[in-house]
């Protein structure tokens, strides 16, 4: 289909003068169902800040008589208990709501760490080669070559249960992704002409490796990282839910979920409603980081 | 000369499992606190009783002798007793792993039977409600944390609907004597049809859970493949040389199309083994997964790290044949 | 060729083909007349952009979304090609009508052998294979595809059949193509860019072939290319198109010598010719215009040296006497 392009061509290049960044930014804008997902991902982290004050009760406070008590629109139920009570009488709606602080804390934590490192490692892997790229690239042959959760479980089962601990069990192996992102631009741009520039003017390689390379490559490695997210809190949450993750009191969605298992068979909202918001946050991100993803694309801009 | 090739990239795995080995010995080796202690946890013990223990386990040796004995004995496949069951860590694992495999099989299976129609009639009817629906699905698909989604499917069909049973491989009625080990197989062998249909219906609901993410992933895959491959000149020669559509589909497209689909589903297998556990955790399946879950709770560490270090090198040959599989597939590329 | 044939093999009349894109709609194709004779070889000539395949891949029925065959007739012996449903369109691709593509490389499919690809054509079309017991109709479908391969100069054929696309060169695979495409005897080839994505040594063997075998068969061939001397050497006809329109029509050898449209005279000045050694090489200044909603007027007007105020007006096609056509004003019409 040359042809639809070539008539296309013109059109585009009205685009030209504005910054790469900006103009992906705009192809993002467009797409609406990637803009509202974004959005509620926004309305979820602000749920998670403002959880004390939005919450309709203490999410610790045990109440026997309201024991599976059940949602409001059923019968037994009462509207200021929204969705229900748990097992030892708690409201779940205002445990899923600070539930949601572990979730995406948790998340955005183990993504900061892990894509911190894999960019100081890709950088160092892609840029100074040798035993260097070596070693890591050996390293992450290895991590590679365990399965996600096995990994995770079987740190978690050394070191014990605990938000730290959790943060350092998925960052461990996470970190090789956005690595491997990073070294794989850090080759390809290390050999175009602006890297020579500063090299023929006698930069430093850490200069070289900051300033020059490294904004270069945010974008592909923000994307993925995006991306990445909405797989990191279904693992905290599997792990929660397999008594691995944070422990009680804290409400964490997966243990919720875990919790309401006993009570399948007469309260069903203890379980459904911590795994609907599972699945709403994980699928928001989803759409949003596709979204990005798609609005970042290369093949869009040409 | 291909046979060369081939050893040369199995050769190539020993590092890697070496590696594997070494962090699962190190992440034992590393934990904090004191295995002996924590595994007599409250018990009375003398101290003599207790260095005679320590000694037993090889606890009192430097510690780059024990890795040296830990990769002897993972050679030999001796993982030292599960003092839970009373019996060689080894025997203990291989038992339970006939279920775990059944189970991840049939998850495959179920995977690729529901994504590859799919993602074609996705791609040749695109933007139609089936594309919708295919692409939804998908998303979906890899949204659901599988944990929930088990137990959605409990409630509704195991709870409201009494269709399916709860938990557990088979019934009592139905147990077979082994042959394969293999309860589907087996049930058919030893023409017990009952039998079969009582294995079947307690295997749908954790093979659906499992194969889930599979599914939605080999979907798109399937879709983006196909899309590609309808644009390809081939095809398009193909429609002037005038051959039926049906003919061009399967002969010229799908071919091509599977490529992606096949290698992107033989290394997605590796990750049904880390959903294992949670599935078999949700259904109660005496799998390999539950084993490792309850043997964390109760502190039985040598089998902790045998296991994880089977999982870990089962993963790594998975991955060894998906990339196989690959360039055996794609004519124009050689070994 | 000596007398006026009495219907044309193909009829092409007011064909428009649209593309919907996300900047506009182009109309890749915009009220194109082609006429192709029994027996003769039309070259269709002009740059990328101009329509030149998308013409044919409409008369192929190929064209799919998001472009679509706007208006226009197509009749091919007399039969409206466009109202056929798509089975008896299907009976006459590759059976009549045959096609081939510029580059054989992805034009094959790399994951069926060669000999595949020429017996699905067979088996689809050719009525002449023993019906009923499989064998042979195999071995007759087989023999016929060793003939094809044969005839295009694929030596040791039968052992070939069994050999994939890139384990030939690139010649070779141009002429397997060929060699798929006239395997039913068609009556009409069309040729798009046979010899672009080859040296210039094999391209003057394909051309040759093609020229063989047009006369062996008695089959009309349309040749699209961009490179007039290609069409000089082998075309009876020829017809130039720029951005989506033809700009003039006629026997080669009278085009070539006496070039009445501008584009057709700057194409002629821009082919680096030896006896014109020493002198500058002409290029056409500026660039196609965007087809995207074009305003009715001469397209070539922006890169016309010789353009009037006259000539922001629509322009149609003018006879020229002498079974010559152009579309522009600053000649004199010829009632014919």
């Amino acid at each position: 289909m040359t042809v639809a392009d070539d008539a296309a061509a013109p059109a585009m290049a009205a685009d030209q003068g504005k910054s790469l960044f900006k103009r992906n930014l705009e192809n993002f804008a467009e797409n609406r169902l990637a803009l509202a997902s974004a959005v509620l991902v926004l309305i979820f982290v602000l749920m998670a800040i403002f959880a004390p004050w939005i919450a309709p009760h203490d999410p610790n406070e045990t109440d026997l008589f309201r024991r599976l008590q059940p949602p409001g629109w059923m019968p037994g139920g009462e509207w200021s208990y929204l969705l229900g009570c748990d097992g030892l009488g708690r409201d779940i709606l205002s445990r899923i709501i600070y539930g949601s602080r572990i979730s995406i804390f948790i998340g955005t934590a183990v993504i900061l760490v892990a894509t911190t490192i894999g960019i100081v490692a890709g950088l160092a892997a892609g840029y100074l080669r040798g035993w260097v790229d070596i070693a890591i690239s050996r390293l992450v042959d290895i991590l590679l070559g365990f399965p996600y959760l096995i990994f995770a479980i079987g740190l978690m089962a050394m070191m014990g249960p605990g938000l730290f601990n959790i943060i350092l069990a998925l960052a461990y192996k996470e970190w090789v992704i956005p690595c491997r992102v990073v070294r794989g631009e850090t080759l390809a741009v290390r050999e175009l002409e602006y890297v020579e520039a500063a090299r023929a003017i006698g930069a430093s390689r850490f200069h070289i490796m900051l300033r020059e390379i490294m904004p270069n490559i945010l974008s592909p490695v923000i994307v993925v990282s995006t991306i990445r997210m909405a797989d990191v809190i279904i693992l905290e949450a599997s792990l929660s839910f397999l008594g691995l993750g944070v422990q009680p009191p804290t409400a964490s969605w997966g243990s919720m979920v875990a919790d309401g298992r006993a009570f399948i068979l007469e309260a069903w909202w203890v379980s459904t409603f911590p795994g609907l918001a599972i699945l709403l946050l994980v699928l928001v991100i989803n759409v949003a980081s596709q979204g990005l993803r798609d609005a970042f694309d290369p093949r869009f801009n040409e | 000369m291909r046979l060369g090739k081939l050893v040369e990239r199995l050769l190539q795995l020993v590092p890697v499992l070496l590696g594997v080995s070494t962090i699962v010995f190190l992440m034992m080796a590393l934990t904090p606190g004191d295995p002996v202690e924590i595994m007599i946890g409250d018990q009375p013990i003398t101290p003599a009783e207790e260095l005679t223990l320590r000694q037993d386990l090889g606890l009192d040796k430097p510690i780059g002798e024990r890795f040296v004995v830990f990769l002897e004995n993972a050679v030999t496949g001796d993982f030292g007793m599960s003092l839970f069951h009373r019996r060689p860590v080894f025997d203990v694992i291989v038992e339970r792993l006939p279920a775990t495999i059944e189970l991840s099989l049939v998850a495959l299976i179920i995977a690729l039977v529901t994504s590859i129609p799919l993602g074609v009639m996705a791609a040749i009817k695109k933007n139609t409600i089936i594309d919708r629906v295919a692409t939804i699905g998908s998303l979906l698909g890899v949204s659901l944390p599988g944990f929930w989604f088990g137990i959605l499917l409990l409630m509704l069909f195991a709870v409201q609907l009494r269709l399916l049973p709860v938990s557990g491989r088979i019934g009592f009625d139905s147990e077979v004597a082994p042959i394969t080990h293999f309860l589907l197989v087996d049930t058919l062998l030893r023409g017990r049809l009952d039998a079969f249909w009582d294995a079947l219906s307690h295997i749908l609901l954790p093979a659906i859970t499992l194969g889930l993410p599979m599914t939605a992933i080999l979907t798109r895959v399937t879709r983006t493949s196909m899309l590609e491959v309808l644009r390809q000149d081939y095809v398009a020669f193909a429609e002037a040389k005038g051959l039926s559509r049906r003919r061009i589909l399967f002969r010229h497209a799908l071919k091509n199309a599977l490529i992606p689909t096949v290698s992107v589903a033989a290394l997605e297998t590796g990750s049904l083994l880390g959903g294992n556990m949670i599935v078999e955790t949700v259904f109660g399946w005496p799998g390999l997964g539950r084993l490792v879950v309850e043997s964390i709770f109760v502190r039985n560490y040598p089998l902790v790290q045998a296991a994880v270090l089977f999982y870990a090198v089962t993963y790594v040959l998975v991955n060894f044949v998906a990339d196989l599989l690959y360039t055996l597939l794609n004519p124009r590329v050689k070994l | 060729m000596t007398t006026m044939p009495a219907t044309p093999l193909l009829q092409v009349q007011g064909l428009r083909t649209v593309f919907e894109t996300r900047a506009g709609r182009v109309f890749a194709v915009d009220g194109v007349d082609v006429t192709v004779n029994p027996g003769e070889c039309l070259g269709v000539v002009g740059e990328s952009g101009s329509g030149k395949s998308v013409t044919f891949s409409s008369v192929m029925g190929l064209v799919r979304a998001p472009g679509r065959i706007a208006s226009g007739s197509i009749r091919f012996e007399g039969r409206d090609l466009r109202a056929l449903s798509p089975p008896d369109m299907r009976k006459i691709r590759g059976r009549d009508i045959a096609m081939t593509m510029q580059d054989a490389l992805t034009a094959l499919n790399p994951a069926l052998t060669v000999g595949e690809q020429i017996l699905e054509v067979l088996y689809a079309h050719d009525e002449t294979l023993p019906e009923g017991r499989i064998m042979a109709r195999r071995r007759a479908a087989r023999a016929k595809a060793v003939e094809m391969l044969e005839l295009v100069g694929i030596a040791s054929a039968g052992d070939r059949l069994q050999y994939y696309p890139h384990e030939f060169s690139g010649g070779m695979r141009q002429r397997i193509m060929i060699a798929i495409a006239l395997a039913c005897r068609p009556k009409l080839l069309i040729a798009d860019e046979p010899t672009t994505a080859l040296d210039v040594t094999i391209q003057a063997q394909v051309l040759e072939l093609i020229a063989d075998i047009r006369v062996r068969l008695g089959m009309s061939v349309v040749l699209i290319t961009h490179d007039l001397g290609v069409v000089s050497e082998y075309c009876d006809r020829v017809m130039v198109m720029y951005a989506g329109q033809v700009v003039e029509e006629g026997p080669t050898a009278s085009v070539i010598q006496n070039p009445q449209h501008p584009y057709t005279r700057g194409l002629l000045q821009s082919i680096p010719r030896l006896s014109l050694r020493g002198q500058k090489i002409k290029p056409i200044e500026g660039q196609v215009p965007d087809l995207i909603d074009l305003p009715p007027q001469c397209r070539f007007y922006s890169r016309c040296s010789e353009r009037l105020d006259a000539c922001m007006n629509r322009i149609d096609m003018r006879e020229l006497g002498d079974k010559r056509r152009a579309r522009c004003i600053r000649l004199p019409e010829v009632k014919a």
